[in-house]
């Protein structure tokens, strides 16, 4: 509905972050999706994380594919920097913007089609290096734009709208991510806000990549009876591990960190995630523990959610590099040219 | 006797993975230093041990130093390649073999001197390590060659010093083998050959450097700081060369932190994609690959033109199609990279002829990518990139500041009512971007998909047609900003030559050639697109032009018909495109076979007819 305009006008008692902005200051335009789609409440959920997290809009960078998926940086911050790229190829752009800029937050938003079909290698890579970015998928096991064709995370059994079931066994991002070293991971629902934001809010703080696969019902394609990423059968098939408190720095919260055997995770910038309710057998910082228990409830049909892994310990690409701490853009010139005289000395070797 | 100085060639043929590299490398800057104009061309397979290659030497005192075909001498040092190494020498020239062995007489030929030198059973006698037993024998060929061809051998000890100091071991051994060869010729053969070298002043002015070295170091002057690859030969030295260039200038003094950051990328749709992000945030950014990068890189390369983000890409082209012949050169990537992606686009390319211009053209590439916000490529080829070629000493000026273009800074922004991304184009149709992470207000959202002079999305015809029209003429536009052809003309000229890139040389040379013989042509080398307008008229000028370039297709040929007003039947073709460097006896051979006229075998060093080689005391 590209001809609906937000109303410019606020209201006065909407409550302002740290910045003194509203959440409308980190609202897009209006969504052409789908009246239903997941995709809507993911970006309700990312316009609120970021507006809490209280970045300024202009220090956001929002990257994205080709899909569904893909058209939804345009609905949220306006004031960030947008990038709406080719299909798949999202991480690797993503990447070089932050090897050129690395003082903003990257958030980059993809598909099932976008991450896990034609930009499959691109998102491994881009684990691999670990750069520093929230990446969303927002995944829904179908393609919508090209009109209903299972995508590579349809999970066997799964059935089409037309009733054709898929036999190929799924990607599955959470699983590639944990076997990849992925540093942050997690899975959610479109339709859990209150579990979302606070993920998200962790992702902003994480020092590289943070993978946060978000099941995302595509009401028009997969939302019938027979797909196991619908609505009903997402909300009767759910399973919380973690639930998992943002805590900035330096707050005062920090005092009750610890209680009742909650797992406590600094980040590298000094702000602390609290994972509250996680089972005995579960901890969100051992990666053979949470593969263990991915394997075991995953078997059983059930979607398991939460922030599910955090490891805060592994460099992020610039550090692997020994990259200079400022922006490479704001590295003058005069630093970055050698002159005439080094290179009248250098030429002796080319005698 | 009556002696031919510094004017010959000599072909080497060895087995790859052997060691022969560093004794012709030694052999060829011996030479260099030794002020004579020379040049050295590896023509190697793609392989890393055991089949055959060759390298080529060529002295001219006059500075023609294109790839000769006629061989004074060959080294005949690998017996898998021997009987097609004893054919290609001229008649009367000399053939230096591994005598440690019988030699078939079948392969013997009664025009060419025979030198038999026992390499292997020298070397065995004198190394006991059977690695060092067969890399000696490449410095013992050369000793022979020193004393052959009147090497200087002081200049020869001093390379060897300069390259093994602080490794005594090697050192001794290669002095040995050197020694090994030279006594072996002094004792046996009349030394120096009737051909040889005799010091001159020709190279106090010039260095001996590879494109791809030239090409990286341009790129750190230009102030790249980003840089995104996958490794592809024969493009790979280029980022090597620039990793080590920027840990020599690019760690900043204090922190030990680097000013710059390479990304070794999983693929080249990758490597394409980062460079654009960095281009996107301001960074000046590259990539360096070859033609199949460049096929990958088509659907970004699109994408980059319709977003107008600056992007410089590094093709150092070799023969296609497909994987082709990744270690032979070519000029096959014309088309593809004038044209690169779907739909209508167009690129701003250079094509430096040499390393000198590959250093030069570097710092042209990034201004012009900002300037007009796109994708620009520099246009090597393996012959430049990965030979060594003597060139004049680089220039800098110190007084160079990179042209950014058209980017608005923080307080232009907040002067602005409003920031509009594709709107108040200046007279070269760019309008002002901006940057992430400056300012709210100038943000705005890059998309591939249809868009409007605002920058919104749009499938309405007019809107479309109308940021598609501005490309064009902004395309259009850069003419004027990419370097201008060099053009020689000549008193009474019949015909119009013209070329690009690495066939320079060879072409200037021929262009002599057939002056000599009454055949005399204007030479025109373009050195970017979209083309100047004086390509245009050098074209219109002459009744005939000769297009000169190393692809089956006439590339160059084709960009002139589409993209100037010139009849298509003006321009006639040469095309030499087997994979080796484009010699001057192939432009002679084309260029006389067009105009009709008998073609006569050719001495091409000396431009005179085989058999009355010129000779002087």
């Amino acid at each position: 509905m590209p001809s609906i305009v937000k109303p410019v006008a606020t209201h006065p008692s909407l409550q302002r972050n740290d910045l003194g902005l509203t959440i409308r200051d980190y609202e897009g335009t209006m969504s052409t999706l789908c009246a239903g789609c997941g995709h809507d409440s993911v970006t309700a959920a990312i316009t609120r994380a970021l507006w809490e997290v209280a970045t300024p809009p202009h220090m956001i960078a929002k990257l994205s594919g080709i899909g569904c998926s893909s058209k939804t940086p345009a609905y949220f911050v306006n004031g960030a920097h947008g990038l709406n790229s080719a299909h798949g190829r999202m991480p690797p752009i993503a990447t070089g913007a932050n090897a050129a800029n690395r003082e903003l937050i990257y958030i980059g938003i993809s598909g099932d089609g976008d991450s896990l079909s034609i930009g499959l290698g691109h998102m491994c890579h881009a684990i691999r290096r670990n750069v520093r970015m929230i990446y969303v998928i927002e995944n829904n096991g179908v393609y919508g734009l090209t009109k209903g064709q299972f995508s590579a995370s349809a999970d066997v059994g799964s059935k089409s709208k037309r009733g054709e079931p898929n036999r190929m066994a799924p990607i599955d991002s959470v699983m590639l991510g944990m076997s990849l070293g992925a540093t942050f991971i997690a899975r959610s629902f479109s339709g859990d806000k209150e579990q979302l934001v606070p993920i998200l809010k962790a992702a902003a703080s994480h020092r590289g990549f943070a993978l946060i696969d978000v099941i995302s019902p595509c009401v028009t394609f997969n939302d019938h009876d027979g797909s196991t990423k619908s609505y009903l059968y997402t909300r009767q098939h759910e399973l919380k591990v973690t639930e998992a408190d943002f805590v900035p720095p330096a707050s005062e919260i920090l005092a009750q960190i610890g209680q009742n055997g909650a797992v406590n995770v600094t980040m590298h910038d000094g702000s602390v995630v609290r994972f509250k309710g996680v089972p005995p057998n579960y901890d969100p910082t051992d990666r053979g523990k949470v593969m263990d228990y991915l394997e075991e409830h995953q078997g059983k049909g059930e979607v398991v959610t939460g922030l599910l892994y955090l490891n805060e310990s592994i460099p992020d690409m610039h550090e692997l590099n020994k990259t200079t701490g400022v922006a490479l853009t704001k590295v003058p010139y005069t630093k970055l040219c050698p002159g005439a005289a080094a290179l009248d000395r250098l030429q002796e070797d080319f005698r | 006797m009556r002696h031919r100085i510094n004017d010959f060639a000599l072909k080497l043929a060895n087995v790859n993975g052997t060691g022969s590299a560093s004794a012709n490398g030694l052999l060829m800057q011996a030479i260099f230093r030794m002020g004579i104009p020379v040049s050295g061309k590896n023509l190697f397979p793609s392989n890393i041990q055991g089949l055959p290659t060759w390298y080529e030497i060529r002295v001219n005192k006059n500075g023609y130093t294109a790839r000769s075909l006629d061989y004074d001498l060959m080294v005949a040092m690998n017996s898998q390649t021997y009987a097609r190494d004893v054919a290609e020498v001229r008649a009367g020239g000399y053939l230096l073999y591994d005598s440690s062995w019988p030699l078939d007489p079948a392969l013997l030929r009664a025009d060419v001197h025979f030198l038999g030198v026992p390499f292997a059973q020298l070397c065995n006698d004198n190394f006991r390590d059977s690695r060092e037993r067969i890399l000696m024998k490449n410095i013992a060929y050369a000793g022979t060659l020193v004393a052959a061809l009147q090497v200087d051998m002081e200049i020869v000890t001093a390379l060897l010093e300069e390259k093994y100091a602080g490794k005594k071991k090697l050192s001794e051994s290669n002095t040995r083998a050197l020694r090994l060869g030279y006594d072996y010729a002094r004792d046996h053969f009349d030394c120096p050959l009737p051909f040889h070298l005799a010091k001159m002043d020709a190279n106090s002015d010039k260095i001996l450097i590879d494109g791809n070295t030239a090409i990286a170091l341009g790129c750190v002057y230009a102030g790249a700081t980003v840089a995104a690859w996958y490794p592809i030969t024969p493009s790979t030295s280029a980022m090597d060369a620039f990793k080590i260039f920027c840990e020599k200038y690019r760690k900043d003094p204090e922190t030990g932190q680097n000013n710059y950051i390479i990304i070794q990328a999983e693929d080249e749709l990758a490597a394409i994609g980062m460079v654009i992000g960095a281009g996107w945030s301001g960074a000046r950014a590259f990539t360096s690959t070859a033609g199949p990068g460049i096929s990958l890189m088509n659907e970004l390369l699109g994408f980059a033109y319709y977003t107008e983000i600056p992007a410089v890409i590094i093709d150092v082209e070799r023969v296609g199609p497909s994987t082709g012949m990744p270690t032979r050169t070519q000029q096959g990537d014309l088309l593809e990279c004038a044209y690169a992606s779907h739909g209508d686009t167009k690129h701003i390319l250079l094509f430096p002829s040499n390393p000198a211009e590959c250093f030069d053209f570097a710092p042209i590439a990034f201004d012009l990518a900002e300037r007009f916000q796109t994708p620009v490529f520099l246009m090597s080829d393996l012959d430049i990139g990965m030979n060594d070629w003597v060139v004049p000493r680089l220039q800098w000026n110190d007084g160079y500041q990179p042209d950014r273009g058209r980017v608005l800074s923080l307080e232009e922004i907040e002067a602005l009512p409003k920031f509009q991304r594709y709107t108040g184009e200046d007279e070269n149709q760019v309008a002002a971007r901006t940057l992430p992470g400056v300012h709210p207000k100038a943000s705005y959202f890059v998309r591939g998909s249809g868009h409007n002079k605002f920058g919104g999305y749009t499938e309405i015809p007019d809107e479309y047609r109308e940021v598609m029209d501005r490309l064009l003429k902004k395309h259009q536009a850069a003419a004027k900003f990419v370097p201008a052809p060099i053009i020689h003309r000549r008193p009474d000229a019949i015909f119009g030559v013209v070329t690009l890139g690495g066939c320079d040389l060879a072409v200037r040379e021929a262009l002599d050639l057939l002056a000599e013989r009454g055949v005399i042509g204007d030479f025109m080398r373009v050195r970017g697109f979209p083309f100047d307008s004086a390509v245009e008229s050098f074209l219109a000028e002459h009744d005939i032009n000769f297009v000169i370039e190393q692809n089956r297709d006439a590339q160059l040929r084709s960009l002139l018909t589409l993209e100037t007003n010139v009849p298509k039947d003006k321009l006639r073709s040469v095309l030499v495109y087997g994979g080796f460097p484009l010699s001057a006896r192939h432009v002679v051979d084309g260029v006389l076979e067009e105009l009709g006229l008998q073609v006569k075998p050719v001495f091409v060093a000396a431009g005179r007819p085989a058999g009355e080689i010129p000779m002087e005391e």
